[in-house]
């Protein structure tokens, strides 16, 4: 493990300059220090991945990086070797570096040459040369192989095609370090294929390659070094002689993996009485009918890849869709679901997996944010607020939930993205519901506060009530769910855990959610 | 409170640093913040009025000069008060200077019949009522922008109360609730209060009182802090909206009632023209975010005494009319700039 990345190593077939050096770089926000000297050293002609947690640092350190943000003072960026000041995107353009971002950056109505052009377009006589534009870009794609021309309006080419435009891009810039962040997130498998020997001829051609995944099997094909990040600090790198998953997952994680779940809660719960029967819940498009029961007591996960249709079929059950078939029965009597206050009244709260966009009421306090669904039940006569039970309600939460928070009074979008799912978490709470439905309960949340939620829903389940938990993390599903489906392509393709006498594994998970199941 | 973690987090033990110290701001911070917001431009009104004092000859801060002041703020400000509302959750509503001239034509042609003339205000109130409804039918339940609804609405609800007086001004001599728009209360010898102001602050005390004091209230900071939020919340979102555009209307129709008060006519081409925009001026001066979700009424209040000021203030230092519109244009700009200034970058208007 090399500790000091700043420090130049020489090894066979690698430059001895570095194309890019990264060193002590830190940054802070108002109440929060993304990265603390952070440093990072990537060669031409090799792929470097950069893993971590969510909120580990990478997306920070890669908008430094790009201009996007500005370092705290005191860092040092270098290119092959000499110090470059990166104090907005255009300087990062300038020095080399192009980043490909999971939301790619295309202007959809243009066409792939104007695309690879914007900001210095040819032109002649004042007017835009669009041939020559188109006649520069065509060398490119012909190197990338693409299978469209410079004249395709890019809208019409897949995500797939639509990141070869951007790697396009970089080329025609003549950068020299690439950065790709989650690239094969919405990529299928052939793409995914594709895309990786693009990359190797790319690494072969001497272009320093960054590459972001959370995907541990994609690093391991592609990786010449890792580099781990963890809560804004550099762990270590990895060289690929030294490449496991147990290594990585130690430094990502900080410690074993058994001490990070709690699992305290009956398990045999899957035994006891049923709290909810989805019966054929269907919207007639992305989600077939779904039939499945949820126990008292029980966490039951739902997992299966992007695009399975879980969070469809969530919100379907929360009423916050409609319906095209099936019915929902709550502890044996069906209850009409046509909204999402008619599910809070018959007792199911969701908790989104867009937690700013749809959960939270950034602009007002945690308080205001953890009474939103109960002020009516609270509330005097005509609607006049109960102001003294409203505090009750924070201030319990807050401790009950540990909310890292000065007061209740805080505004909830000042909170780092853990404290501000425990708020979300602790309003649905507040609402006494039978069923809780968490759809990616720790996307976005650090890691300490991750084994705080996982500690928080095992004592939901021991207190009796139902959880069912939508997760992408594989660990986290094997970790504290009870029972797993697991969705393929909007139906349950697969059931693991309890009755059906199949250990949860990340295997046995993955063998439904890709399909392989016999 | 700054440290409810109990020393032997288990976190901690396994070696995970806790989050870096003062996540999100202190108590006293959002304190502060709350009352800067609070005060918002009322440093830029106090100015203002012993800047006209000075410069006009010493008249503007005599009773009599802020009585008048005082009835020149009120039908804006209760005009304001009902866009508040309808920013709050992050709409607009155009159509207030034509509901008020619709809903003034409605009252004076009822307080010309002889034996109805009593229904005269509840007309007035109805109309304003219950073209903001329709408004509100519109956006909430028809998924319509409130920007073309209110448009279209300013053009049609004009065209309305011209068509109500067939064109012409409609008079009452003896309008029986004209005391509202020229009469007042005594409080001492000299000192008369304004009908139209107490109205007016009553309206305020209302609309703080809903907004602040009642789930209402909460519920309409939340729908305009995030409409899908609001809905997967369990709040009925377009049922909101409805309200609040009903309750603009509604309190255009009041605005229509002092305005006629005050005139003892109502005329459906000129009365309220481009009210709207004077309302919306003082709810932007009074600190309401134009994206929703947040703000506050008395800001709103401050807001329209800020623009009823500066009317009276350029007046009395005898700028002349032409001049008034482009120093008026300029401060609201130049007040709302000077806001965010202060406040710094992370506010959005």
């Amino acid at each position: 493990m090399n500790q000091n990345p700043s420090a130049s190593v020489t090894l066979p077939g690698r430059d001895a300059v570095p194309a890019l050096e990264m060193i002590g770089i830190s940054k802070s926000f108002p109440g929060v220090k993304a990265l603390s000297g952070v440093s990072l050293t990537a060669f031409g002609g090799e792929v470097l991945a950069l893993m971590g947690e969510n909120g580990a640092g990478k997306s920070t350190l890669m908008k430094i990086l790009s201009g996007a943000y500005t370092a705290d003072p005191g860092g040092e960026i270098r290119v092959f070797g000499a110090p470059v000041a990166i104090d907005g995107p255009q300087a990062a353009k300038a020095a080399g570096i192009a980043i490909i971002y999971q939301e790619l950056a295309l202007a959809p109505n243009l066409t792939v040459s104007e695309n690879i052009h914007l900001g210095d377009e040819l032109s002649r006589a004042g007017q835009l040369d669009r041939k020559a534009m188109a006649n520069a870009c065509r060398p490119i794609l012909e190197r990338l192989g693409t299978p469209f021309g410079p004249n395709t309006l890019v809208g019409t080419l897949s995500i797939a095609e639509q990141q070869l435009v951007e790697i396009a891009r970089a080329l025609h810039r003549q950068s020299r370090i690439l950065v790709l962040d989650e690239p094969t997130t919405a990529l299928s498998a052939r793409e995914t294929d594709r895309l990786f020997a693009l990359i190797r001829q790319l690494r072969s051609e001497g272009i320093a390659l960054i590459y972001i995944s959370h995907r541990m099997a994609e690093v391991y094909e592609l990786a010449d070094r890792v580099t781990v990040l963890r809560d804004g600090s550099c762990v270590g790198t990895l060289e690929r002689q030294d490449l496991s998953a147990e290594a990585i997952v130690r430094m990502m994680v900080g410690r074993e993996l058994s001490s990070f779940y709690t699992k305290t809660h009956d398990p045999d719960a899957q035994r006891g009485a049923v709290v909810m029967q989805v019966d054929g819940v269907t919207d007639g498009g992305r989600v077939l009918p779904c039939s499945f029961v949820l126990h008292r007591g029980e966490v039951l996960g739902i997992a299966g890849l992007v695009g399975a249709g879980r969070t469809e079929l969530a919100r379907l059950i929360y009423g916050a869709d409609r319906k095209a078939g099936g019915s929902v029965a709550l502890e044996g009597r069906i209850v009409a679901l046509g909204s999402p206050k008619q599910a809070l009244d018959a007792g199911i709260a969701y908790l989104t997996e867009d937690r700013k966009g749809l959960g939270l009421f950034l602009d007002m306090s945690c308080g205001g944010n953890i009474n939103v669904g109960v002020i009516d039940r609270d509330a005097h006569l005509g609607g006049r607020l109960n102001l003294a039970r409203a505090k009750e309600r924070a201030v319990r939460a807050f401790g009950a939930f540990r909310v890292r928070a000065a007061s209740p009074q805080v505004q909830v979008g000042s909170l780092s993205g853990g404290n501000q799912q425990k708020v979300l978490l602790a309003r649905l709470l507040e609402t006494g519901p039978k069923v809780l439905i968490l759809d990616e309960p720790t996307r976005g949340v650090d890691v300490g506060a991750k084994s705080e939620i996982y500690r928080i829903i095992d004592e939901l389940a021991s207190r009796g009530l139902g959880v069912l938990m939508i997760s992408s993390d594989l660990p986290e599903i094997v970790g504290i769910c009870d029972r797993v489906l697991v969705m393929r392509e909007g139906r349950i393709a697969g059931e693991v855990g309890g009755a059906t006498g199949v250990a949860i594994t990340q295997e046995s998970v993955m063998v439904h959610a890709a399909g392989l199941a016999a | 409170m700054s440290d409810t973690q109990p020393a032997s987090r288990p976190e901690a033990q396994a070696g995970v640093p806790p989050p870096s110290g003062g996540a999100g701001l202190s108590a006293r911070q959002v304190q502060a913040r709350a009352m800067i917001q609070a005060a918002g431009m009322l440093p830029v009104l106090i100015i203002l009025a012993i800047g006209f004092h000075l410069l006009g000859g010493h008249r503007f801060l005599s009773v009599q000069n802020l009585s008048i002041v005082a009835q020149q703020a009120s039908i804006n400000c209760v005009l304001a008060a009902g866009m508040t509302f309808v920013i709050l959750t992050g709409g607009i509503d155009l159509s207030v200077g034509s509901i008020l001239a619709a809903s003034a034509m409605g009252a004076l042609i009822v307080s010309l019949i002889p034996d109805l003339s009593m229904l005269a205000i509840p007309t007035c109130l109805a109309v304003g009522a219950g073209i903001g409804l329709l408004n509100g039918a519109l956006i909430a339940y028809g998924k319509l922008p409130p920007f073309i609804v209110t448009l279209g609405s300013l053009t049609a609800v004009r065209g309305l109360a011209r068509l109500m007086g067939a064109d012409n001004t409609v008079f009452n001599p003896q309008l029986n609730y004209a005391v509202l728009g020229n009469g007042g209360v005594p409080i001492a010898p000299g000192i008369v209060i304004p009908w139209l102001a107490i109205v007016a602050i009553t309206v305020i005390v209302l609309s703080w009182y809903v907004l602040r004091r009642t789930v209402l209230g909460v519920r309409i900071y939340a729908v305009g802090g995030n409409p899908a939020a609001a809905r997967l919340s369990g709040i009925n979102v377009p049922r909101i909206l409805l309200f609040v555009y009903a309750l603009s209307g509604l309190l255009a129709g009041l605005g229509g009632v002092l305005s006629s008060a005050r005139l003892y006519a109502a005329n459906g081409l000129q009365l309220g023209q481009s009210y709207e925009l004077d309302a919306i001026a003082a709810v932007i001066l009074g600190g309401t975010s134009f994206v929703g979700g947040t703000g506050s009424i008395w800001g709103t209040l401050i807001g329209a005494l800020i623009i009823a000021v500066l009317s009276n203030g350029l007046i009395l230092v005898g700028v002349s009319d032409i001049w008034q519109f482009i120093v008026k244009g300029l401060v609201i700009i130049g007040a709302v700039a000077l806001d965010r200034f202060r406040q710094g970058s992370g506010v959005r208007t």
